[in-house]
């Protein structure tokens, strides 16, 4: 099980201020609770968060990840960083690093940044893992297959990368992924129905030159047969 | 008066080096209790039958039959290996002179018919007994072949297959009370079969959000109502279960009861969530209630009522303040299973250091004893252990700290009409009985 790149570095140097944090907002290590009482010396938030974002990191590597032990990690993994990001809010949705944490407390001022910066290695580490809802089984409709994420911002949304983030992509990089992208082949005739009366666009029908414009059913069905091609090219995974 | 349990016999390897392959995942036995199933890791069923001829080794099981249930499998597409460890053995009631039971991988259900085969034709005409032909030249009579009487041989063949209808891995099987049709449960989906029908599955839940990073919450375990064709239930991670009818409607996306306790807030820690997780659900035989296993204790829910259980027994409250070390090592995932005697008075389920507990639901009274090949000894009484939580550690308890958490009982089994036990350490069955006056 490797660890992510400066994962540990970095906690040991926020020990000191991230101990004094722990007696105000982590109320279920107070002493005086029975459940406590009879505990071990209580452990720092900050090496169970270590813990739980290695699981993670861990189980999320595995071929095919049990899901229930992952959405109970990423569930612990949301109440620790509650109890040591309080005024942090966790966001559903991927929403930009800089804004958990920026109005928070000011006895954390480094561990943000660094929370952040390793939530955003551990996402872009797994960025290549297979979204779960891929399978194009006959019985079952899936829905469009996972998105790639590298680049998604961090935040415990861990099983964003299991599914479409649809919110995530519509943003000023999104042209850059399109750059290099031979668009001949998304003629007229596909785009046509979906363009008519959404946008006053040039008659020729949608190509490059749309960019941003281009609506967000538009992109679904672009990132859509996209990710598909790439699902088929990817090569196969780690054995068991 | 209490039952006092008597070791009667162990199956499996006794070397200490467990393969793999050999590790119990499942224990059932069947409608009359003659049969008791084990699934393994490796794909294997193997079928023991009760010893009928001598009353008082009545809790003696012989190997009945064995076989290869499921075979890895690689799903090209996803470039995954499909495990080939059986997750559920069920059978169906018998109807004729074979047996029938489904078995289950992550994936793949297989319906199998275990028959049994002694008489076998003798006396053809132009093949010797062994089968090599005879010369026709020398043939000068001609007789009718006979069936004559043979060692028995059970054969298993399988049946049906019901494939390609889960995404996720499938936690539950559960033959309806209609006899016809069946539930499989995955972590996200629930679907309901006929068992003659394979190319087709009903979907009767779906939990799946719309968006995957909502997911917050998956289906744990579900069972059909014992007598009530129309009603099941599923137990989720957030330690809910959920009552569907389904002539209510097609999708049973919204249930008829939710069942969830509210949390104790005295007990709140960041673990609450992990050990409120059920990992097992099961009806009582007489459909009145049914039974949940979190990870430290065991609920007995009446059916008609939904905010809290009727009862609830501690399986190791001990381990309540070791959560955290049971996070670090993983143990605190492990899905114990549970199960009810004949009658619904006692309940019974695992724990670790090879313990298992059970409960007496009239009397209160309950016992720990552990499955040990140090008490080899066929109607040896079992003597009952008792963990130390804390202080002075008194003659026979063992501590806290000494428990082997490998050493873990996720799997019993309890005889439908008797007091005999099937009890699944890692790699070995141990069956119990009560003494015999």
């Amino acid at each position: 099980m490797m660890l992510s790149k400066g994962l540990k570095r970095k906690r040991e140097e926020e020990e000191e201020p991230e101990k004094e944090a722990l007696a105000v907002d982590t109320w279920w290590l107070d002493p005086r609770l029975p459940a406590v009482a009879q505990a071990p010396p209580a452990v720092p938030s900050n090496s169970l968060l270590d813990l739980s974002v290695l699981k993670l990191h861990h189980s999320l590597r595995q071929s095919e990840p049990d899901l229930r032990h992952l959405v109970l990690l990423v569930n612990t993994l949301r109440r620790i960083q509650a109890s040591v990001e309080p005024e942090a809010t966790l966001p559903s949705v991927p929403s930009p690093p800089e804004a958990p944490g920026v109005a928070a407390d000011s006895l954390l001022p480094s561990s943000d940044a660094a929370l952040s910066a390793s939530m955003a290695s551990l996402l872009e580490d797994l960025s290549h893992i297979e979204g779960l809802s891929q399978a194009p089984q006959p019985l079952v409709d899936e829905g469009p297959p996972g998105r790639p994420s590298g680049g998604a911002p961090p935040g415990l949304g861990a099983l964003d990368l299991l599914g479409p983030a649809t919110g995530c992509l519509l943003d000023d990089e999104l042209e850059g992924l399109f750059e290099d992208i031979d668009t001949s082949m998304y003629d007229s005739e596909l785009w046509a129905p979906a363009s008519e009366g959404l946008k006053p666009g040039p008659e020729d029908g949608p190509g490059k030159e749309e960019g941003l414009e281009l609506d967000e059913a538009q992109l679904d069905y672009l990132l859509d047969v996209l990710v598909g091609t790439q699902a088929l090219e990817r090569p196969p995974g780690p054995g068991r | 008066n209490d039952i006092q349990w008597c070791f009667s016999q162990v199956k499996g390897a006794v070397d200490d080096d467990v393969a793999e392959a050999d590790i119990i995942s499942t224990v059932e036995f069947n409608h009359s209790g003659e049969l008791l199933a084990t699934g393994d890791k490796g794909g294997r069923v193997v079928i023991f039958q009760q010893n009928k001829i001598q009353s008082h080794s009545r809790g003696e099981y012989n190997v009945y039959s064995t076989f290869q249930s499921h075979e890895p499998e690689f799903d090209y597409l996803k470039s995954l290996e499909i495990e080939e460890k059986i997750n559920k053995i069920r059978w169906l009631p018998q109807k004729n002179a074979a047996q029938f039971l489904l078995s289950t991988n992550d994936k793949t259900i297989k319906l199998w018919k275990i028959s049994e085969r002694d008489k076998r034709p003798e006396g053809y005409n132009l093949k010797e007994e062994d089968g090599r032909y005879r010369d026709p030249t020398t043939v000068t009579t001609l007789r009718v072949p006979v069936f004559r009487p043979m060692d028995l041989m059970v054969e298993a063949s399988p049946r049906r297959i019901f494939a390609n209808a889960h995404t996720y891995h499938i936690n539950s099987i559960s033959i309806n009370s209609d006899y016809e049709t069946y539930l499989s449960a995955d972590d996200l989906r629930i679907n309901l079969w006929h068992l003659e029908i394979t190319d087709r599955s009903f979907n009767i839940v779906d939990i799946k959000p719309a968006n995957m990073e909502e997911l917050t919450e998956v289906i744990t375990a579900a069972e059909f109502h014992p007598n009530s064709c129309n009603t099941f239930v599923y137990s989720s991670s957030k330690g809910t279960i959920r009552l569907c009818d389904m002539r209510a409607s097609a999708l049973c996306d919204r249930h008829s009861k939710l069942f969830e306790e509210p949390e104790d807030p005295s007990n709140r820690s960041f673990f609450s969530e992990i050990i409120s997780s059920i990992s097992d659900v099961k009806f009582s035989h007489s459909g009145r209630y049914m039974m949940t296993r979190d990870y430290l204790s065991v609920k007995i829910w009446d059916l008609n009522m939904e905010n809290r259980p009727v009862e609830t027994y501690q399986v190791h409250e001990y381990l309540r303040s070791k959560l955290c070390s049971l996070y670090e090592n993983d143990c605190i995932f492990d899905k114990f299973e549970c199960c009810w005697n004949g009658s619904d008075s006692v309940v019974m389920t695992g724990s670790y250091n090879n313990f298992f507990r059970m409960f007496d639901r009239n009397t209160k009274r309950d016992i720990t004893l552990e499955a040990s090949r140090e008490n080899n000894k066929p109607r040896t009484v079992l003597k009952p252990r008792k963990v130390c939580a804390s202080g002075k550690r008194k003659k026979d308890e063992i501590s806290v700290d000494s428990l082997d958490f490998n050493k873990k009982i996720l799997h019993t089994a309890w005889h439908p009409k008797e007091n005999i036990i099937a009890v699944a350490t890692t790699n070995n069955l141990y069956i119990f009985q009560d003494k015999v006056n």
